[in-house]
């Protein structure tokens, strides 16, 4: 079974998903729109001849204009991996969990949440992954600029403005 | 270090008592547990059997408060850097630092575009014997220990601090 066969299949149990076929990746990307990725998610599950059981990855991406999340998974029972993606735009960037649906994606939407500052609707620990808790900003946005201290710790050095000496021993 | 630190010019007492504190200090330098990355295997690898830092009385505590130096091994996140910071104020007096590698030293590969990493635990903490290598070889590391047991050797109670 080919991405193109299980996309022609995926439509054809849920017609109104509005998914669509991103074929001019080396390999087929389904896009699928954020209202119904976890229909598309629980039916690539459940639905026997999928068998979608394991995601391998969910990763933020960010591309000029907006920011996507890419979902790969495995089905063990056609032995193969596909890809979906989401794209949202800077403004709204919200799109319902699936973490209940594949454990794994707990632990990776906080860290696309940490990175990027998506906000996945109803993840049951919508905390950052990475970063310590208090930190402000999403490190891999294209527009990120570090601070120049953190907790008086100095994070950035060499940039105009950034400035820091050594520790020195006490009475020395 | 301690209550008579600066109170006594350097007389026959008090450099032979020197010598006596200094050989029994550098002699048993026991470093804190901690590793924060790549450099922890070669720190690891120096105290295991093939190097055996056990036979210059350098052992690993597994607590801040009977360590006397630390070791710190690998890149100081920002993140780290705090409870790098508060383990260096839970050891007791005299302390030393050892910073192993270029991450502890500069930053390393993080030294423009790391937003996560500290430019050298320097910034953080004082640092007595700098390490190079990415990371150092175990021999690199042992030369650092014997680097720093020539430091506190020079060291004297008439006067503060280490007197390098």
């Amino acid at each position: 079974m080919t991405v193109e066969d299980i996309f022609a299949k995926l439509t054809s149990l849920l017609p109104d998903s509005g998914l669509e076929l991103l074929s001019n990746a080396p390999e087929a990307i389904i896009v699928v729109p954020r209202d119904t990725i976890r229909e598309v998610s629980l039916t690539l599950r459940d639905d026997t001849d999928f068998g979608f059981q394991s995601m391998t990855c969910l990763t933020g991406i960010e591309r000029g204009g907006g920011l996507e999340v890419a979902y790969s998974l495995f089905s063990n029972k056609l032995k193969k991996h596909i890809n979906l993606k989401v794209k949202v735009s800077y403004e709204d960037a919200n799109i319902p969990t699936v973490a209940d649906i594949w454990r794994t994606a707990d632990w990776h939407e906080r860290e696309a949440f940490d990175m990027f500052g998506f906000t996945f609707v109803g993840h049951p620990d919508h905390r950052r992954m990475l970063c310590p808790d208090d930190w402000e900003g999403h490190p891999l946005r294209k527009d990120y600029q570090p601070p120049l201290f953190f907790h008086d710790i100095p994070v950035t050095v060499n940039v105009p403005g950034g400035t820091a000496s050594p520790a020195v021993r006490p009475g020395a | 270090m301690g209550i008579i630190e600066g109170r006594y010019g350097p007389n026959v007492v008090i450099t032979s008592l020197d010598k006596v504190f200094n050989w029994s200090r550098s002699r048993s330098l026991w470093p804190i547990t901690f590793g924060l990355a790549c450099c922890a295997i070669e720190m690891m690898a120096t105290s295991a059997s093939r190097f055996d830092l056990d036979r210059l009385g350098i052992f690993f505590r597994p607590t801040p408060r009977q360590s006397d130096v630390m070791l710190v091994s690998g890149t100081v996140t920002v993140k780290m850097a705090e409870r790098i910071k508060r383990l260096y104020d839970q050891m007791p007096e005299p302390k030393y630092v050892i910073s192993m590698g270029s991450c502890a030293n500069s930053g390393g590969p993080y030294w423009e575009y790391g937003y996560h990493v500290v430019k050298g635990v320097d910034l953080i903490i004082p640092v007595d014997i700098y390490v190079p290598g990415c990371p150092p070889r175990p021999e690199a590391l042992i030369d650092g220990f014997m680097q720093l047991r020539e430091k506190i050797m020079a060291g004297t109670m008439a006067k503060k601090g280490l007197n390098v």
